[in-house]
């Protein structure tokens, strides 16, 4: 057994569990911190396949920013988690027996099949030499040349989520209050103040 | 030596726990929207594992695409949860037939 072997089986050993904690875990934050494991050692998983620019990425990406927004929206809302959980027991035979289904018809199919003959003729961009190329500049000049449109296309499903996220959770509260600023400067000294002569002991 | 069989049987496993989790956590949206991410890293896996196999750089490709769509349904899912629980006070899925019209 090479080195690879044993990585790749600590990885998806612990990729596997991790996952499955994620599911059980009774804090959402517990489990938060258990996704970020999970794409962790995904992440190992595709430095094993050789695709390090995914790998990198999913850290970036996945850790980086959905993890933590998650984390987030955990901690920003202020619910009851203990009582969600106390129907977990409730739905756990008609989960497992779906997940058992599922998994003997994906096992049915990882059994069974076969690549078709030309299959390997097919190739749209066949991996470049790793010793010639490196993994990330191969994928950039595939992405930035024949997938441009996939890319900008992207980018734009981006823009739409992030213009969609603003818009859904801006909301302008009307029973606080704020600074008008045009308001505060256009404050005439004239009007705003009065003079008054006040006699003694007389009062206003 | 590890193949591609290896790799398919981790996304395989890693995507029935997606949807184990989607049943088992009925009442809680978070652990909902976590269980489909994972559903698409297991995706992801397939891509990138078959890629690897038979050589070609247009899984890798795919995979990025897939990355993209996943942080931005994430971002909008947790948005609509915000939004939700703020007009309702409680991230049930079972209260969340109010928003029929």
């Amino acid at each position: 057994m090479t080195v690879a072997d044993l990585a790749f089986y600590a990885f998806s050993t612990v990729t596997v569990a991790a996952a499955l904690m994620v599911t059980l875990s009774r804090n959402p934050v517990h489990s938060v911190l258990w996704l970020i494991l999970t794409f962790l050692s995904a992440a190992g998983l595709f430095v094993l396949l050789g695709a390090e620019f995914v790998a990198m990425l999913l850290i970036i990406v996945y850790v980086g920013a959905v993890a933590v927004l998650f984390l987030f929206v955990v901690m920003m809302l202020d619910v009851d988690f203990a009582e969600l959980k106390s129907e977990m027991a409730k739905y756990m035979p008609i989960g497992l027996l779906v997940a058992v289904i599922l998994l003997i018809q994906l096992a049915f199919g990882l059994g069974a099949w076969v690549s078709a003959d030309g299959a390997m003729g097919l190739h749209q961009a066949p991996t470049p030499d790793a010793t010639q190329i490196d993994n990330t500049r191969a994928l950039g000049l595939l992405l930035y040349d024949k997938y441009l449109y996939l890319f900008q296309l992207s980018g734009l499903i981006l823009l739409v989520a992030m213009i969609g996220a603003i818009v859904l959770t801006l909301r302008h509260r009307r029973d606080i209050k704020r600074q008008n600023v045009l308001h505060q400067m256009w404050r005439d000294p004239a009007k705003a103040l009065e003079m008054v002569d006040v006699k003694p002991g007389q009062g206003l | 030596m590890i193949g591609l069989q290896h790799y398919l049987v981790v996304a395989a496993a890693l995507f029935v726990i997606g949807i184990f989790g989607i049943f088992l956590n009925r009442k809680n949206v978070i652990v909902i929207l976590m269980s489909i991410e994972l559903m698409l890293l297991a995706v992801n896996i397939n891509f990138v594992a078959f890629s690897s196999a038979s050589g070609d750089l247009v899984g890798q490709v795919f995979s990025l695409l897939i990355l993209t769509v996943a942080a931005a349904e994430a971002a909008i899912g947790l948005a609509i949860l915000v939004v939700f629980f703020r007009n309702r006070g409680s991230i049930d899925v079972e209260d969340a037939n109010v928003m029929k019209g």
